[in-house]
């Protein structure tokens, strides 16, 4: 995987995860580029579309958008469940998630999907590695400040 | 653990972020910012010394403010200091801004490898995951040469924990993909490859992505995953769909680990252990029938996990290509798909089924779905997914259903999206030329294309059916009337205009004479649509009105009004006003005759790589076209041409049987240049009128490789020390005195010679006076060769005489006749000569070629050797390896046979080889020779008299830099010639 972003509706990125080296010039311009083909798009149209040298895989939650840019020769459909078993961890972590806990809890975004894929690619499949994962690093977190300041 | 998430402490970040939410206007939030910036600057620089919760909360803020699209100049160092805290949240901050912000500031990056090297060797596993993700997360060079050592130890070590193995493999595979130079997994291979077996799913898991990457690239070392990826899969296949607990994924069992496998085993070939294979296809038939079984779930989730499996289970069928059982199955699978109701598998079966549309074991399976594809072509309403279905239905053209196939596309074309429409264009040109049985069919195809999608229509297209069109002589009165007729719409395509000039300009006498297309009915049709054109095109239509004047005379007056009024010979534009004075000039000083000539009809374009195939490969990259298909192309496109071989086409010499393969296709075939001519160079590149628009094309003729046309520069001063070279030969006698009879030949001729048995196009001669390039092409027993006399020099050549001979029994032989040439030569200037050459019957000599031209008064006199030899009439034959050895043991008498054993005089590579035997004009057979590196030909020369057999050996001896070359032949001496060409070759 290329990289992974998760905008809403109106065109405001929420979470942008890039594998490859790229300059922020780029990234700028392929994030502006791509919102604007995958929100052109209506709801029955199919999930992957060719965008530029990359095929691009997304799907709608709720009020976000959830858009991974993958090489030529990577399986679509399984690309579609890296999305959603990423949904369902954070779903799972904040109970059921909405865009305000992504944007509140931005870094908690950040730390799953770190658990979740490294480096483009899947680190785990199983929906307890990872939150077992995360948990430990929140009771750590508790350890500390005894449940917060 | 919700608790943790709602508010764990960095209340100022949230009240932050709510404060940023509610800005109204982007200047409020620009202003808020700022404000915040200065706040955090003010505290980072502050005297007090901050605590570790207030560094994490600002870096925090640093973070989001970053994200939100702003930059960030500072802070970096606080982050850094984060690293180094002993509190996980703390770290975990710092290295997720560390992660996202990072430039290579190489102060820092010591810093943060410093962190980095403290956290690995912590032993505590949570700590080193974090530091394995900043390293895959930044994953630079400096990165990889810090650590690129250490990884490989982690992730193999014995007590190393899961997850620790787990973040180690990626982090590796990240910095292999950066710096795979720094990544040296030599001794680290097997106990890698056996990560494969590890108990732990996740391990794998992430394992295998490394695996895979580095087999891609060392696939020999790596080999021993197959077996072991094979068994792995097979006991994942074979379980029951709650077994694998957490990594069964919506009742299919480790989907993600499946695709994985299936993935790995594409970088290999099918095992070859036969016990292995077994099992690999018993997988995969068992992936192929679970599809058939019913769902276990109604989620979607289900349904795509499991045909995430099979996709890429035929995803490995058709990279083995070799289990017709497996393909065409895998064909059905797909046919159901295309008419689910989910338009993601819809859109992935077609796509699948384009690469299963190119094996030859599920080609037909895939054209029995023809209708299905037309109609999702016509009634998709996903753009990509029709997409995707043009592109199949190109993928399953063939001959028997392309008049169906290009019809639906061409309807298609009507309403096709903007994005696509060029794309298609370019299939549909290129698959009339392809499965044109008849042309007229390709001419009505392409003036179709240009009425429905002309802006479309690449310059390749349009070139393309002129080209075509030139070649094939029974289309040509059709091609006329048929343009003629499209002119005739109120509104036609600049691009239409632009055909219709050239055809009308060269073949309009074929429909002159219907008095409803008599010339001026012609003239006055293409002159209406003249101004509405823009320059080029009307820079064309000026063309094809000289050649109306060549045509018909009676239309001189009024195409003479034409250039001679103001806005023509006084355009603004340059090219046009150039061009109607020198045409007006051209009709009224030259006569009939030089008219005739300086306006002869085009002659065949050489064949070359059809131009739109290339457009088409370079619009999608390299590998979007399979070779296969380009090989294919060449072919058809050549049986196009009529250069094949049909039997029964009485034609002289068709297009081109032109056996230099170009790589490079250039538009129109202009390196040839056979248009150049002694005409002014005024007359010359109107002639070339297309070859103009060709932009390029027409100064890369300079540059011919070739060099027909190379160094025409007019000689400086130092031309006067070119005399020395020049007659000086014979200083000791006057000029004039020079023998007046033939020179004998020139001592290197035979050499010369030599060059041309292999290849046909090229120089044959050249001194500092004279350049001589070649240009031949054969057919059957005939043969046609174009000569380009260059004059280097600045000063003309004249009395320029030129005489071929035929001494001895030659002259029985073969029957060579040489068109005229201009006997004066411009300082500079170049000329052209056609010889034609007919065998009658076999021969070993060749032709004598004098030449003879005074240069600055003094004679010029030289003989070379015309390069045809016997080897130029072959017809490749192919033949079985039976039918080949069967022949090879009826030639067995001793005269029949010749044999040559000698050095190696250039470097023995297979490809030259080949292309050297290929250019003798023979084919090549492929697996007919029980050893591989010999390679055997066979071919028959035709001759007006007989036909003779031959058949070739070539046996390379590496080791010995030696070759053994066989031939044999019903007649002897024509084994014993071949052997003597060919020894030279090799």
């Amino acid at each position: 995987m290329r990289f992974m972003l998760l905008f809403s509706r109106q065109g405001k990125l929420r979470l942008q995860k890039w594998y490859t080296a790229t300059a922020e010039r780029d990234k700028k311009k392929m994030v502006r580029e791509l919102m604007q083909v995958v929100l052109a798009r209506k709801p029955k149209m199919c999930s992957f579309l060719e965008w530029r040298d990359l095929k691009i895989v997304y799907k709608r939650y709720a009020s976000l958008y959830f858009c991974c840019a993958v090489e030529e020769q990577d399986n679509e459909l399984i690309t579609l469940e890296v999305i959603h078993r990423f949904v369902e961890l954070l779903d799972k972590y904040f109970g059921s998630v909405c865009e305000l806990d992504i944007i509140f809890n931005f870094e908690k975004a950040y730390f799953i999907l770190d658990e979740f894929l490294m480096g483009g690619e899947i680190q785990d499949t199983s929906k307890k590695g990872v939150l077992k994962a995360i948990e430990q690093a929140d009771l750590l977190q508790e350890g500390v400040w005894g449940g917060g300041v | 653990m919700p608790a943790v998430s709602k508010g764990d402490g960095m209340r100022g970040l949230a009240v932050f972020i709510s404060d940023i939410r509610n800005c109204k206007s982007k200047e409020a939030e620009i202003k808020r910012i700022n404000k915040e910036l200065a706040n955090i600057r003010s505290k980072f620089k502050g005297d007090k010394a901050l605590d570790g919760y207030s560094k994490k909360k600002y870096v925090c803020k640093l973070l989001f403010i970053f994200l939100l699209g702003h930059d960030i100049d500072f802070g970096h160092m606080e982050a850094v200091n984060l690293l180094s805290s002993n509190k996980y949240t703390e770290k975990q901050i710092g290295y997720l801004f560390i992660s996202v912000l990072v430039n290579s500031n190489s102060e820092l990056i010591r810093l943060i490898n410093n962190a980095i090297k403290n956290d690995l060797s912590s032993r505590n596993p949570t700590f080193m995951c974090l530091a394995l993700h900043c390293i895959a997360n930044v994953g630079s060079r400096e990165m990889a040469e810090a650590f690129a050592g250490e990884i490989p130890r982690i992730l193999v070590a014995g007590d190393t924990m899961d997850s620790v193995k787990q973040s180690a493999a990626l982090c590796l595979l990240r910095l292999y993909r950066t710096s795979p130079d720094l990544v040296l997994m030599g001794e680290w291979t097997s106990r890698v490859v056996h990560l494969l077996n590890d108990q732990h799913m996740g391990v794998v898991t992430a394992a295998i992505s490394l695996i895979t990457c580095l087999s891609q690239k060392n696939p020999e070392e790596f080999k021993t995953c197959v077996s072991l990826a094979v068994s792995r899969l097979s006991r994942i296949v074979s379980s029951a769909s709650t077994d694998l607990q957490d990594y069964t994924y919506y009742f299919v069992p480790a989907p993600w680990l499946s695709c994985k496998l299936l993935r790995l085993l594409q970088c290999y070939p099918p095992p070859e252990d036969g016990a292995v294979k077994g099992r690999l296809v018993e997988c995969l038939e068992t992936i192929l029938n679970k599809a058939q079984e019913p769902p276990k779930s109604k989620k979607v989730q289900h349904s795509n996990a499991k045909n995430a499996i099979l996709f890429e289970a035929i995803a490995l069928i058709i990279h083995y290509d070799s289990e017709p059982n497996l393909l065409v199955r895998a064909c059905n699978q797909l046919g159901q798909f295309l008419q689910h109701r989910e338009t993601n598998l819809r859109y992935l079966a077609l796509e699948s089924m384009c690469t299963l549309a190119s094996s030859e074991f599920s080609h037909e399976a895939v054209k029995t779905h023809i209708e299905t594809v037309i109609n999702a072509l016509k009634t998709e309403r996903d753009v990509s997914v029709r997409q995707r279905a043009a592109d199949l239905l190109y993928a399953m053209c063939d001959r028997s259903n392309a008049k169906q196939i290009v019809a639906e596309m061409l309807s298609y074309l009507e309403t096709a999206d903007y994005s696509i429409r060029e794309e298609m264009v370019l299939k549909v040109a290129i698959l009339a030329e392809k499965y044109a049985v008849d042309y007229s069919w390709y001419v009505d195809t392409i003036l179709n294309l240009i009425r429905i999608a002309g802006d479309y229509v690449s310059e390749e297209v349009w070139y393309r059916v002129i080209q075509i069109v030139i070649n094939r002589d029974d289309v040509q009165g059709y091609a006329a009337k048929t343009v003629f007729e499209a002119l005739q719409a109120p509104a036609c395509h600049e691009n239409m205009v632009k055909v219709g000039g050239y055809i009308l300009g060269e073949f309009g006498n074929l429909i002159a004479g219907d008095p409803r297309s008599s010339p001026l009915v012609q003239f006055n049709l293409l002159h209406s649509k003249f101004h509405l054109c823009s320059v080029p095109t009307r820079a064309l239509l000026l063309s094809a009105y000289i050649k109306f004047i060549n045509l018909f005379p009676e239309t001189k007056p009024t195409i003479q009004e034409v250039l001679r009024c103001d806005s023509q010979i006084r355009n603004s534009d340059v090219e046009l006003q150039q061009r109607a004075v020198e045409y007006l000039k051209l009709s009224s000083i030259a006569s009939t005759d030089v008219l005739a000539t300086v306006l002869e009809e085009m002659p065949p374009f050489p064949e070359r790589e059809s131009s739109i195939l290339a457009k088409l490969k370079k619009k999608k990259g390299p590998g979007a076209v399979s070779g296969n298909e380009l090989e294919e192309g060449k072919r058809e496109g050549g049986e196009l041409n009529g250069a094949g071989e049909r039997p029964g086409d009485s034609s002289a010499i068709g297009a081109s049987n032109a056996s230099t393969p170009s790589p490079s296709a250039d538009l129109l075939g202009l390196r040839s240049a056979a248009p150049v001519s002694a005409a002014p160079p005024s007359a010359g590149s109107l002639l070339v009128d297309v070859f103009s628009e060709a932009g390029p094309a027409a100064p890369a003729a300079g540059a011919n490789d070739d060099g027909f046309l190379r160094d025409l520069e007019p000689p400086t001063e130092s031309s006067d020390s070119l005399l020395a070279e020049g007659p000086g030969d014979s200083d000791s006698a006057p000029p004039s005195v020079v023998s007046e009879d033939p020179a004998p030949p020139l001592p290197e001729s035979d050499e010369l010679l030599n060059k041309f048995v292999c290849k046909n196009n090229g120089v044959l001669f050249e001194n500092q006076l004279l350049q001589i390039g070649v240009k031949s092409e054969y057919r059957q027993n005939l043969g046609r060769m174009y000569l380009f006399y260059g004059n280097k020099t600045s000063v003309q050549f004249v009395n320029f005489t030129t005489t071929v001979s035929c001494p001895g029994e030659l002259q029985s032989q073969l029957n060579v006749q040489l068109k005229p040439v201009d006997p004066l030569v411009e300082g500079g200037a170049q000329v052209q000569q056609v010889i034609n050459i007919e065998c009658l019957t076999v021969f070993s000599d060749a032709p004598l070629l004098n030449i003879k031209f005074r240069y600055g008064g003094a004679l010029q006199n030289l003989t070379l050797k015309l390069p045809v030899a016997i080897n130029k009439f072959f017809q490749p034959t192919e033949m079985s390896s039976h039918d080949f050895f069967q022949r090879w043991k009826q030639l067995s008498q001793p005269q029949q046979e010749a044999q040559k054993i000698f050095k190696a005089n250039h470097a023995m590579d297979t490809e030259v080889l080949k292309a050297k035997l290929l250019g003798l004009g023979t084919a090549l057979l492929e697996k007919v020779d029980p050893n591989p590196d010999n390679f055997v030909c066979a071919g028959v020369i035709q001759t007006k008299a007989q036909q003779v057999g031959c058949l070739l050996r070539l046996e390379p001896n590496a080791q010995a830099q030696m070759y053994r070359l066989t031939l044999r032949s019903s007649k002897d001496t024509v084994a014993k010639r071949l052997c003597e060409l060919l020894a030279e070759q090799f």
